[in-house]
């Protein structure tokens, strides 16, 4: 990128409350991703991990609490969605995919100038897929399609990247070099926010970890929210809602 | 000279000696202008049963107009337009609002549609009229219908070219165009739009019952010719050209029903595109030395 990289911002988030049919998802959640941190959210399945990033890009509404995104527009964010939400099979070309980065730019109605075209190739450059332009999507391997994404969030060129599970079923030089881009985005002072399930992944890679079981277990230092006792308290969530649940005892309390 | 003469008229010459010919083959075309690149967009969203479902859900309004005014398209276009689009809405609403799948709900409200529909023309109307409803009346076309029919499938062409960006995005990667503030709803109401608008356009040719059949075979045959997304609606358009003029000309010259020719037209070229499309069957079992990298 010929331009400098915006710096991060960061994002509070106050009692954050998400629920599914009235049953939360993400619980009561306080605490802040610092400007420019480096942080990964795990948890056992159904700990909310990735509806709370679909809170963070502002799809998702709350159902209490707040999310403070330091004046910045959610729709500024970068997204990286789980591959399993989006169609492989469309016939769309590599560029066309990556092209799509550039929305904020170019809206519904704005062409691609030739400074443009030159980023977006750049882009796949960066993503060692030079030359793949022209491919279809639908011919890629899982690991080649996961770097047309990375390329379309360089492209992004966001102050905050959320990536929900980046490295899902693909091998391991392509988690080598997309990780290596996630630092680089980190070192360059954006604010990056990954689920992930890989737990030496997380303790080599990312300083900050938030551990979730709907509730967050616990936040900040990796060493420190990888502790024993708090990966047996988050692995201890019950996977499925009670039917017979009553109403929150934290919200009742609020009411009154 | 006289094979050229034979050629010409089991092709041309219909076209040439009849207004009603002519205006029947314009009326297609128009048709698979527009027609061809909403349905290529139904089949890759896999809404190409929301497109049946959507043809009949317009029965009940167009049979309204019917009461109403008679076979006048405007009437009847209007009506089926103002159901096709409730539907429409009505089936995204409680798809979006409640655990009910798009398809289950476009499913509950276009069968009380269609009911409705036929209970309304049935009360007033005799077997004819349904007919008429149901499967159309190509060779009928007067000017009026067919500035309807060109009307739509222009605004089809326009409304397209001006949001296939966000359209494109939406169906390939909505989570995606929601989190940069690209409003998908608003795409996928004005594409719900376009689907209603050209069932419209085909059911006074088609009738209700079929007016899907020049959406969706031609999309799904173009899926056989191209990879690309433009070439697939181009495909789609040129191979609803073909079976107009295919169907057209076997009506003229057999005397069966001319719109279910027209259709049966179309399925004949996607079975032909199926076997030996680029993408078809045979051309992918050929045995061919592979390459080396």
């Amino acid at each position: 990128m010929s331009c400098p990289d915006p710096k991060g911002a960061p994002i509070h988030l106050e009692n954050l409350t998400i629920t599914y049919q009235r049953h939360p998802a993400v619980h009561h959640v306080t605490g802040s991703f610092e400007a420019g941190s480096l942080t990964a959210i795990i948890g056992p399945n159904g700990a909310g991990k990735s509806t709370l990033i679909k809170a963070l890009t502002g799809t998702m509404a709350a159902s209490e609490g707040r999310i403070d995104r330091a004046g910045m527009s959610a729709s500024r964010y970068g997204y990286l969605p789980q591959a399993a939400e989006v169609d492989r099979s469309f016939p769309l070309s590599v560029f066309d995919t990556v092209a799509m980065g550039d929305w904020h730019r170019l809206g519904v109605f704005g062409g691609m100038k030739r400074q443009d075209v030159a980023r977006a190739l750049d882009a796949l450059d960066k993503v060692g897929l030079g030359g793949f332009e022209q491919r279809r999507i639908s011919e890629l391997s899982s690991g080649q399609f996961q770097r047309v994404l990375f390329a379309r969030l360089l492209l992004q060129d966001a102050p905050v990247i959320l990536l929900d599970e980046p490295f899902n079923a693909i091998d391991e030089r392509t988690t080598r070099d997309l990780l290596a881009l996630i630092r680089h985005w980190h070192e360059h002072g954006r604010t990056v926010i990954a689920v992930l399930h890989d737990m030496s992944q997380v303790r080599q890679c990312f300083p900050q970890t938030l551990l979730m079981a709907r509730e967050a277990i616990a936040w900040g230092a990796t060493e420190d929210v990888l502790q024993e006792h708090n990966l047996r308290r988050a692995n201890m969530m019950e996977e499925s809602w009670r039917e017979d649940a009553h109403t929150c005892a934290v919200h009742e309390e609020a009411r009154t | 000279m006289s094979l050229l003469t034979t050629v010409y008229d089991a092709t041309l010459a219909p076209f040439v000696d009849f207004g009603f010919m002519r205006r029947a083959l314009v009326a297609c075309i128009a048709l698979g202008l527009g027609s061809g690149p909403v349905g290529v967009l139904l089949m890759l969203r896999r809404m190409s049963l929301v497109g049946d479902a959507m043809s009949h859900a317009v029965l009940p309004g167009a049979a309204v107009g019917f009461l109403v005014a008679g076979l006048s398209l405007p009437a009847m276009g209007l009506g089926g337009l103002i159901v096709g689009l409730a539907v429409a809405l009505l089936s995204g609403l409680v798809s979006r609002t409640t655990a009910v799948r798009e398809d289950a709900s476009f499913a509950s409200f276009y069968l009380t549609s269609l009911a409705a529909g036929v209970l309304i023309v049935s009360l007033k109307g005799s077997s004819v009229d349904l007919l008429h409803v149901l499967f159309g009346t190509i060779l009928a076309i007067d000017q009026d219908a067919l500035y309807l029919i060109a009307g739509i499938s222009s605004l089809t062409l326009v409304l397209l070219a001006l949001i296939y960006r966000p359209l494109v995005m939406e169906c390939f990667d909505p989570g995606f165009l929601r989190a940069v503030g690209g409003r998908g709803h608003l795409y996928h109401v004005l594409f719900l739009l376009l689907v209603v608008l050209n069932l419209v356009a085909g059911f006074q040719s088609l009738g209700t019952l079929m007016a899907v059949g020049l959406m969706m075979l031609p999309a799904v045959a173009a899926r056989f010719w191209a990879v690309s997304l433009p070439g697939m609606m181009f495909s789609a358009m040129l191979v609803a050209f073909l079976a107009g003029v295919i169907g057209l000309n076997i009506s003229f010259h057999t005397g069966v029903a001319s719109g279910p020719t027209i259709v049966l037209s179309a399925s004949g070229i996607y079975l032909l595109s199926f076997l030996f499309g680029r993408l078809g069957i045979v051309r992918q079992r050929l045995s061919r030395p592979h390459l080396a990298g």
